[in-house]
């Protein structure tokens, strides 16, 4: 009984503690919410910190921090798994997040359409997914960058810097994004120098640095004398390039730093534009857009600073067209246009701009490719 | 296929074995020491993560990446020892332990490793065997780590030891037969618990080359599962040292096999060339193994076999 008596007189006391809590605690996310603030996730497939992928996304949450009124709440190494669904649940509910950035590419179907559907409410935001209007919830969002502009621009100061004409290009898998890039650089560095050619090596997944050295030293004993990547980090194809005399364009993040010699320029994001979009209507209470694209004329990328061994033509060149491209008068991919086995892909007289659906869906390496899909 | 491409996918197979081999050597090196005393430590995975991230960060405190090296090994010895000393304990599954060491080891190398993924830290430098050719796939590929030279010379002592030497019986005998060994008044537990700090601190010093050497750089995906296929070589190879050599270069050498055709050109199907170290290994396994001499050579009192 003794016992009893007292476990129930604490409770007592702690529920006697708590009421007034509980009583403050909605007001101040009222006002909160009045005010104006809001919480934001990331969700991150690996390191925060890795020269490439996630580091250009964690780039624009700590950009996000410094906006008035946003919270931003971070996880890493989340996996393309049920363990998304968890972090995502988890963020709504203990959270309060207004909005979710699902950064990475197999995050989306299922994981994110199921959490959206769960909680029709909460909003979910999927870097480089295809939302369909009718088919995907409305409180779901896809948004991604052209970075195949940097990588035509990579391809031009690449083309004008080599001395081989032989590019090598290090690749995670075969999806539309990577041989949208692939097929971008190549046709940057054959406008400036016909006969270039670009060796692909597919290694099979987003971060295997072993193969991802492997297939680096086998391009450079092939003679290629530029390298490039598309793979979650840059690190080891840039570092390697570097260690055998050989130049490097960066991909995702600046890794200038990890080459002084070589390094001639880089793709890289830049999220912060998205992100702040997304952020900015749901804290100002507009509807929340669902589709949302855009290249270097909308900031949704950038170049990295020239190298030190990029001369005055490559810079030139690569600056002109670049004009062109702010301006939203330079087209990358126009008829006619073969693929690498000969077959035309875009007939002649027809050209896709950037926000072309038929670009996203890209299944072919152009001319002057050498690999396979 | 041209004469040039054939070279050159031969050389870039060279070159691999050469250049991925160690962690797989350094590994399973360990691994036999490990499981001719009578203990299997799966753990060898996390072993090598906790390795690759303690060199790395030693190197870049200290500059030398040589004392990378041995706080890889120091590192390595610590968790061998752990795994030692657990696994002498009454009851206690020396298998389910490896898993949750491998585990431990990954998420502590995950988590102290998060300050060195950005710095840079001195590398090992190779020697330049291949100075003499004009050929840049010739060169890279005879740039030969010492500790690759070290690994090679660790296999043939062990293997001369095992047979020779008053230790390396005594290793066999306590992983043989326990009761001949205490009959014989060997030390069981504490020989078991040395070879299994030696296995640790092997697995150390591979991981020290991959982040010091090749690919030469701390992250959290480095190590893809090497210290997990190492262990397998050890049955692969049968418990003798001088076949965890080649095991090793077998399975360097058809690592580089995927990524050396496709710069070649030859493209179709890279996702199967890929695979070539496995399916090679599965192969292999099914052609040597057969009813009558399947383990044979495994070491008497490993669990496997209780």
């Amino acid at each position: 009984m003794q016992d009893r008596s007292r476990f129930s007189r604490r409770n007592f006391i702690k529920a006697a503690a708590a009421a007034p809590a509980l009583a403050l605690l909605p007001a101040a996310v009222r006002d909160a919410i009045a005010a104006g603030g809001i919480t934001v996730g990331f969700i991150y497939v690996g390191a925060r910190d890795d020269f490439g992928y996630n580091q250009a996304h964690a780039q624009a949450a700590a950009a996000l921090k410094k906006l008035p009124g946003v919270k931003v709440i971070e996880e890493e190494k989340v996996a393309e798994t049920v363990a998304v669904q968890k972090s995502m649940e988890a963020m709504i509910v203990q959270d309060k997040a207004a909005v979710i950035f699902a950064t990475s590419f197999g995050y989306f179907d299922p994981h994110v359409l199921k959490v959206a559907a769960k909680y029709p409410k909460a909003h979910i935001a999927h870097c480089g997914g295809m939302w369909t209007e009718g088919k995907h919830p409305k409180n779901v969002a896809s948004y991604f960058g052209y970075i195949d502009e940097c990588q035509y621009l990579n391809g031009v100061v690449a083309g004008l810097t080599s001395k081989t004409g032989k590019f090598g290009f290090v690749a995670a898998k075969p999806i539309p994004q990577v041989l949208r890039n692939i097929n971008a650089f190549t046709m940057g560095a054959r406008s400036v120098n016909p006969n270039a050619t670009t060796r692909v090596i597919f290694t099979g997944d987003w971060a295997m640095p072993v193969k991802e050295a492997e297939a680096a030293n086998s391009l450079l004993d092939q003679g290629c004398d530029v390298l490039t990547c598309h793979v979650d980090g840059p690190k080891v194809v840039v570092e390697t390039a570097e260690r055998r005399g050989a130049f490097s364009c960066g991909y995702h993040a600046s890794q200038a730093k990890l080459a002084p010699k070589g390094y001639l320029t880089g793709a890289e994001w830049d999220w912060v534009t998205p992100n702040t979009t997304f952020a900015k209507a749901l804290q100002e209470g507009k509807p929340f857009p669902n589709f949302v694209r855009g290249g270097l004329k909308e900031g949704f990328v950038k170049m990295s600073p020239y190298g030190a061994a990029v001369g005055e033509k490559a810079r030139k060149a690569a600056d002109d067209v670049k004009a062109k491209m702010l301006k939203g008068e330079f087209v990358i991919f126009k008829g006619p246009l073969k693929d690498n086995t000969g077959k035309e892909v875009i007939p002649a007289g027809k050209s896709f701009a950037q926000q072309a659906i038929e670009l996203e869906g890209m299944n072919y390496l152009v001319e002057g490719v050498i690999g396979s899909v | 296929m041209t004469i040039d491409a054939i070279t050159a996918v031969l050389l870039a197979m060279l070159g691999g074995a050469i250049r991925v081999s160690t962690p797989f050597l350094f590994v399973s090196l360990g691994e036999t020491i490990t499981e001719k005393a009578g203990r299997i430590n799966l753990g060898l995975e996390g072993t090598l993560v906790m390795g690759a991230m303690s060199a790395y960060a030693a190197s870049l405190h200290s500059g030398s990446p040589w004392l990378g090296v041995l706080a890889a090994a120091g590192a390595g010895a610590v968790f061998g020892l752990l795994h030692g000393l657990l696994a002498s304990l009454r009851r206690v599954n020396d298998i389910a332990l490896g898993i949750a060491l491998m585990l431990l080891g990954t998420g502590l190398a995950f988590y102290w490793g998060k300050a060195y993924i950005q710095p840079q830290a001195p590398t090992l430098s190779a020697f330049h065997l291949g100075a003499w050719s004009d050929s840049p796939a010739l060169r890279s590929a005879l740039d030969i780590n010492p500790l690759f030279i070290a690994g090679l010379l660790l296999a043939f002592a062990l293997h001369w030891a095992f047979a020779n030497t008053r230790i390396g019986l005594t290793l066999r005998l306590v992983g043989d037969s326990e009761a001949a060994a205490r009959a014989a008044g060997a030390a069981v537990i504490p020989t078991r618990i040395a070879a299994t700090v030696l296995g640790g601190a092997l697995a150390g010093v591979g991981g020290a080359f991959l982040s010091l050497f090749y690919p030469g750089s701390w992250n959290e995906g480095l190590s893809n599962g090497q210290g997990i296929m190492a262990v397998a070589l050890v049955i692969f190879a049968r418990w003798q040292p001088r076949r965890c050599v080649l095991a090793a270069l077998m399975f360097g050498a058809a690592g580089a096999i995927g990524p050396a055709l496709q710069s070649v050109g030859i493209s179709s199907g890279y996702y199967l060339f890929n695979a070539a170290p496995y399916a090679l290994t599965l192969l292999l396994m099914a052609l040597t193994c057969s009813r009558d001499t399947s383990l044979k050579g495994a070491p008497g009192e490993l669990s496997l076999n209780r």
